[in-house]
């Protein structure tokens, strides 16, 4: 049996007020009015695929063998990067195995439904993890920027643990354009959303579910969830209909509250559905981009058993208003905004010195010795314990999974930030250990000292000249 | 067991710039400036100077790398000339190179010249730059307030202190300063502030309001060093002499091992305890009768006074509060301005302290003249809380 063994989400915490939006453009375009509901997931200045991918797949693996990992997929069509696989930025970030297998899908909709039939179909008995995240670009004052949001899913696929079965796989290829993004452009460019859902949901999707249907001899009215991804209101419950499944079993496109997060849209909404799930039921993940895929899945009993460590309930419900348009144009890069001149000075990555200090960069690991057991970051040659000073006498150490507590903190208004002020101090780590580092996601009023934090993989700087971004590793106040 | 510095050295001549935003000088005008009132008072000619050191802390705003600039501006006759550069301490530093020279017999007298030109950036504050390669990947983008702002929650949170009662403190600090600095001609910042201003100011690293910052200045100071004996040779009197010169860098340890808690500067505990020694003083309160300390932020002044035992550990509020780092009160802190309001450019100021003790020694103070001054001590302290510099050296009367 294969199939999905755990998932998790990741939703930024920053949900900007779609009120904001149609506020700032309906003097232009006064039906932006009608579609202003509710609120979307954006990242913040720091997030991006990459990060909000790790993320998700900590989420995902939070109760599994990241050991057990053989495989890493990662889909989106929003990488930071366009030759270096950010994959596998992903993987040391999770400390995953070197020996792994990794791979970036993109360039469609459909990059991770394909992604997930292609492990599906990969028949290793090792364990694979897909991971599929999406910050979505769009032109200030459009459609798409309402109702659009910025996400991701992932998932475990294997032979052990399954909650959910794979029953049946169906692809169709057609090139129906209803949206493009060329080289040369930063946006995408669509198409009249009637004829898309006419010519391209209503006539694409069908035969190949029913095809899926026939060959696993399922009847329409036994799936218990459907999930397809669309922008586009009505469309999932039109297909619904015209497939003859019943229009609960539609799972909601969240575009009230998240937003339509592209490639990884049905990953999060599969995610959401398994949350629900009763033992036996089929669910349905649909993706639809130059044509579809289709694959059925039958949860287990085992389903009853797990909980996601994050699912979609609690990353929606941890959550920041934001009303500041301004704040979200900034973000990405949607406006020429004048950053000061603290903000000019060169940011470029010494790629050699960067190589050398990865481990601590990307993995967030430090230094433990053997000799006097003080755990220490970042690792130097000698030991920092005084009464110690061993040399090369310290074992990899991660602190990637350890939580810590505020010492010291401040919030500067001086330095550059791109959401001043910027908060940093020295964070103190249960186990030993401490280090002076930025936080991120601070809300004024909630910091001190002895909070709690966590730590999280983010973007640390831009280098804007060269097309380069730093990571590293921020804190965030526990709630 | 080493000797030490104590009266193996003595100051010749000193001399400073106006410090503030000179616009309309260059590092070569503002160390010509110090020199000139320098060499004056040395009473001595250029060719004279054996050796020289000098200091500017940032380079690419300032005066670019190596000793040259400083030998071009004052056309030194091909003498060995060293740059020095330790963060805001560069200008103990240079004043510590000239005065080992002397003492170690290898030259009789010594220049120290510290310079930096700050107000080139085109922004306020200290400029935004580079903390090295791999300091860059994972260092937060700290601004000196920021570093320092650190100081005051790790103090607050260690003595269980309420936010007000520090800011109060803390203002008290700043207008004190502001105070002295008013009856200075020489301080970027002459004009008197009240407390009210202090704490409303705005924040620039939370707690660090604005008037809890020092002045960013562009400037230069220097001294001229030699024996006892040839300064007598020249009919020098009231001679001033080096106490104790002693430098503590930090090696990592309060920035990566828990015995450091935050909440105190652990080189100026150490610096200090070995001027002490060097100089011979067992009681710092009682003994010291000045203090240039290095207040590039109120909060440090204040935890400095403890670090150097002039105020019990945890007591600094009340201490400060108290008034006994004011102009009037038991040890006077700052009697120039400081760098609050003498400014801070930061190649000069360890210079420019010892400048002021070197004044009030010699009764040359003007408006803001002590009565008695007898043993008084600088501190100037390079970098951040967590990794830094800290020189202390002490001037007194040669006996």
């Amino acid at each position: 049996m294969i199939g999905v063994s755990a998932h998790g989400v990741y939703v930024p915490r920053a949900r900007l007020n779609k009120k904001s939006i149609a506020t700032a453009n309906s003097w232009f375009d006064a039906s932006l009015n009608s579609i202003a509901k509710g609120e979307r997931a954006i990242c913040n200045w720091d997030e991006d695929t990459i990060t909000m991918a790790v993320e998700a797949a900590k989420n995902c693996l939070a109760s599994s063998n990241a050991a057990q990992i053989k495989s890493l997929y990662l889909a989106s069509t929003t990488f930071p990067f366009t030759d270096r696989q950010n994959s596998v930025v992903l993987s040391e970030a999770l400390n995953l195995q070197s020996n792994i297998r990794t791979m970036d899908i993109g360039a469609s909709q459909r990059s991770a439904t394909s992604s997930l039939i292609s492990l599906l179909e990969s028949d290793v008995e090792s364990d694979a993890l897909l991971v599929s995240s999406e910050h979505r670009r769009s032109k200030a004052g459009s459609r798409s920027e309402m109702l659009w949001g910025d996400a991701a899913g992932a998932l475990i696929i294997g032979h052990k643990n399954v909650i959910a079965e794979c029953i049946g796989v169906e692809t169709s290829a057609v090139d129906f354009v209803d949206h493009y993004r060329g080289e040369e452009s930063d946006f995408d460019y669509d198409w009249e959303e009637r004829w898309i859902r006419d010519e391209g949901y209503l006539k694409v999707i069908p035969p190949a579910v029913e095809k899926l249907l026939n060959k696993a001899n399922i009847k329409s009215e036994e799936i218990a969830h459907l999930v397809l991804p669309s922008d586009q209101a009505r469309t999932p419950g039109a297909i619904a209909k015209k497939l003859g499944v019943a229009q609960e079993a539609v799972v909601d496109n969240q575009i009230s509250s998240v937003g339509v997060a592209g490639a990884a849209q049905p990953i999060v909404l599969f995610s959401k559905a398994l949350e629900t799930a009763d033992p036996g039921e089929y669910i349905l993940v649909l993706g639809f981009g130059q044509g579809c895929d289709a694959i059925l899945f039958r949860t287990t009993e085992a389903i009853t058993k797990y909980k996601p460590f994050v699912g979609v309930e609690s990353a929606l419900a941890n959550r920041r208003e934001e009303m500041n348009y301004n704040k979200f144009l900034s973000f990405n890069n949607l406006i020429e905004k004048d950053i000061g001149k603290r903000g000019e000075v060169d940011k470029q990555t010494y790629l050699s010195g960067y190589n050398r200090r990865k481990d601590l960069l990307t993995g967030f690991i430090g230094g433990k010795c053997r000799v006097c057991g003080t755990v220490q970051i970042p690792r130097e040659k000698y030991c920092v314990n005084p009464e110690c000073n061993a040399l090369d006498s310290q074992d990899d150490y991660t602190f990637a999974d350890k939580l810590g507590t505020v010492a010291t903190w401040t919030a500067d208004r001086l330095t550059f930030d791109w959401n001043p002020p910027a908060y940093f101090g020295m964070v103190k780590f249960d186990g030993g250990g401490k280090i002076m580092m930025d936080f991120t996601e601070v809300e004024e009023g909630k910091i001190d000292t002895g909070s709690r934090v966590s730590v999280h993989f983010r973007i640390r700087q831009f280098d804007s000249v060269r097309g380069f971004r730093k990571y590293f590793w921020k804190a965030v106040i526990e709630d | 067991m080493a000797s030490g510095i104590k009266d193996k050295v003595v100051i010749l001549g000193m001399g400073c710039s106006k410090f503030g935003e000179r616009w309309e000088s260059s590092p070569s005008e503002l160390m010509v400036e110090a020199f000139e009132e320098c060499i004056q008072d040395a009473g001595i000619e250029r060719g004279q100077i054996e050796a020289a050191w000098f200091g500017a802390g940032i380079d690419a705003f300032n005066v670019g790398a190596s000793a040259m600039p400083l030998a071009i501006a004052l056309r030194l006759n091909y003498i060995p000339v060293t740059k020095v550069e330790n963060m805001c301490a560069t200008g103990t530093e240079a004043f510590r190179g000239a005065v080992y020279a002397v003492a170690s017999g290898a030259c009789d007298i010594a220049l120290a010249l510290g310079v930096e030109k700050l107000k080139d950036t085109g922004y306020g504050g200290l400029p935004q730059r580079s903390r090295g390669l791999e300091n860059d990947m994972y260092w937060p983008n700290l601004s000196a307030p920021g570093a320092f702002a650190q100081l005051a929650t790790g103090y607050r949170a260690k003595h269980n202190l309420n936010k007000e009662d520090l800011k109060r403190a803390m203002a008290h600090v700043s207008v004190k300063s502001h105070a002295n600095g008013a009856k200075n001609p020489k301080a970027h910042l002459q004009r008197e502030i009240t407390s009210e201003q202090a704490v409303n100011a705005p924040y620039i690293a939370e707690p660090i309001g604005l008037f809890d910052c020092c002045g960013v200045s562009d400037g230069s100071a220097c001294a001229i060093v030699t024996t006892p004996e040839l300064a007598k040779s020249l009919g020098k009197e009231n001679l001033v002499s080096v106490k104790a010169l002693q430098l503590a860098v930090s090696n990592g340890t309060e920035s990566s091992h828990e015995s450091w808690d935050g909440s105190y500067l652990k080189t100026t505990r150490i610096a200090s305890q070995r001027a002490y020694d060097e100089a011979g003083i067992r009681r710092p309160k009682e003994e010291i009768t000045m203090t240039e300390v290095h207040d590039c932020f109120s909060i440090t002044e204040l935890v400095t006074m403890e670090d150097l035992q002039l105020a019990e550990e945890g007591k600094g509020v009340n201490e400060v509060l108290d008034g006994n780092f004011d102009a009037d009160g038991k040890t006077p802190c700052q009697i120039d301005g400081g760098l609050k309001c003498f400014g801070h450019p930061i190649g000069a100021s360890g210079l420019r302290m010892i400048y002021e003790n070197y004044l009030q020694l010699n009764g040359r103070a003007g408006a803001r003249q002590l009565s008695e001054p007898k043993l008084g001590l600088n501190h100037n302290l390079g970098g951040f809380p967590h990794q830094n510099i800290c020189s202390i050296s002490i001037v007194g009367p040669y006996n």
